[in-house]
């Protein structure tokens, strides 16, 4: 069963570019991303603005795999800030997984 | 298998802290390209280099090593690796280029200061204090780590008395122009790439080149720092003819590179499907990023051949 824990959204959070709940879900991003990446962005965004951490916890190697090329964000019709809210997801692993 | 993803940046971010440079080389190897230029020592404006193409012989060597190790049973003690490498620069003993591999890197940086200055632009060089500008920690997520970084690099150009840096890359253009300034107070540094420079400044090639070459814009350049005219201004300027691949300017493809550290073979993969494109509108190519030039140059394989932007401007602008 997932469990939602709504303060997980402020520990990704790292500044008022972190826009994750404007996504929509239309999937301009999915069908655009040229490494094919199925679940970022906006599957794992949703996982965030849920709260599923565990979720999110999985998906580490998907959040790692994201060029922050912004072609995505460049077709973005909601303004999603992607590549800094992708790196927000990362600077959340570095610390709860790395511990760096 | 990639190695650990935690060790890694683990890595990478111990280098930045403790090292100045994800990937700390020689100086020697930072500084052979101002060789014969007779550069003054900082000043109003340097050209800053932040190492990137410096280091791409290194990145090449030390992605090989990597490679070598992910498949070996050493890889299962990378976290080891990471408390040694805070002792010992392990990385450096991992990476030793060819002289070839770092003349090729070492041409870059030369021809564009060889550029401006037949341009006319005065400006200086800061050497062993031409540090990396932390651009890999910054996509990694190593936000503290950049940060304190970030302040070091600004001391260093105020030091030296620096108001304006003139850069080469894409990666570096973003991290002094649009990066620091939300990581550093009061931040005041100038910032503009050489193309932008060249291109404001009407020069009149010493000769024509000749032939179709495919562009490929940087994502960094194209998305991040709005550089699209100014190279196509440059190089249509030398009489060449310039194609366009599928994903051109805003819509440009990536080359792959910035997950090199990580996932090697997604990147070799992604490089592969951008020569692809690129290869359907020309049989050479070229690149305005160190990053894009070593994984295209590697993907093609011998199918085509790709040129840094400085090397055809040197030809068709020096004397």
């Amino acid at each position: 069963m997932a469990v939602a824990r709504p303060a997980f959204i402020d520990e990704v959070r790292q500044s008022e570019q972190f826009n994750a709940s404007a996504c929509m879900n239309c999937g301009v991003c999915t069908a655009i991303c040229p490494m094919g990446l199925e679940h970022l962005p906006r599957e794992i965004f949703r996982y965030v603005v849920l709260g599923m951490e565990d979720e999110v916890l999985k998906e580490q190697e998907t959040v790692f795999s994201c060029l922050l090329c912004k072609l995505c964000e460049e077709n973005c019709p909601a303004g999603v800030h992607i590549a800094e809210n992708v790196r927000s997801l990362r600077h959340y692993f570095d610390r709860k997984a790395f511990r760096i | 298998m990639p190695l650990p993803t935690g060790d890694t940046i683990g890595i990478l971010a111990d280098n930045l802290r403790l090292r100045r440079s994800v990937l700390p080389i020689p100086t020697e190897s930072a500084i052979r390209w101002t060789r014969g230029l007779d550069l003054p020592r900082g000043g109003e404006r340097v050209l800053y280099t932040g190492l990137m193409y410096q280091l791409i012989p290194y990145i090449e060597e030390l992605v090989k090593a990597e490679s070598r190790l992910a498949e070996s049973w050493l890889s299962g003690f990378t976290g080891i690796g990471r408390q040694v490498n805070k002792l010992v620069n392990v990385s450096g003993f991992m990476a030793h280029p060819t002289r070839e591999q770092l003349e090729t890197y070492d041409r870059i940086p030369r021809n564009v200061a060889l550029l401006l200055k037949r341009a006319g632009v005065a400006f200086g060089a800061l050497y062993e204090d031409d540090l990396y500008s932390g651009a890999l920690a910054y996509d990694l997520g190593a936000d503290e780590t950049l940060r304190e970084h970030a302040q070091k690099v600004y001391a260093t150009l105020k030091r030296h008395g620096v108001k304006e840096a003139v850069t080469i890359d894409p990666h570096t253009t973003n991290m002094l122009r649009s990066v620091y300034p939300t990581l550093i107070e009061d931040y005041d540094l100038e910032v503009r790439n050489y193309l932008e420079v060249l291109s404001g400044l009407d020069l009149a090639p010493s000769r024509q080149l000749e032939g179709d070459v495919a562009i490929h814009d940087s994502c960094v350049f194209a998305r991040y720092e709005g550089v699209l005219h100014e190279p196509r201004q440059l190089l249509e300027g030398l009489g060449l003819t310039l194609r366009e691949p599928l994903h051109a300017g805003t819509m440009t493809w990536c080359c792959g590179g910035p997950v090199e550290s990580l996932f090697p073979e997604k990147a070799a993969e992604q490089a592969g499907r951008r020569v692809t494109e690129l290869n359907a509108v020309a049989e050479r190519g070229v690149t305005m990023c160190p990053l894009c030039y070593v994984n295209l140059q590697k993907a093609a394989n011998g199918r085509m051949r790709f040129d840094d932007i400085s090397d055809y401007l040197i030809r068709g602008y020096e004397p």
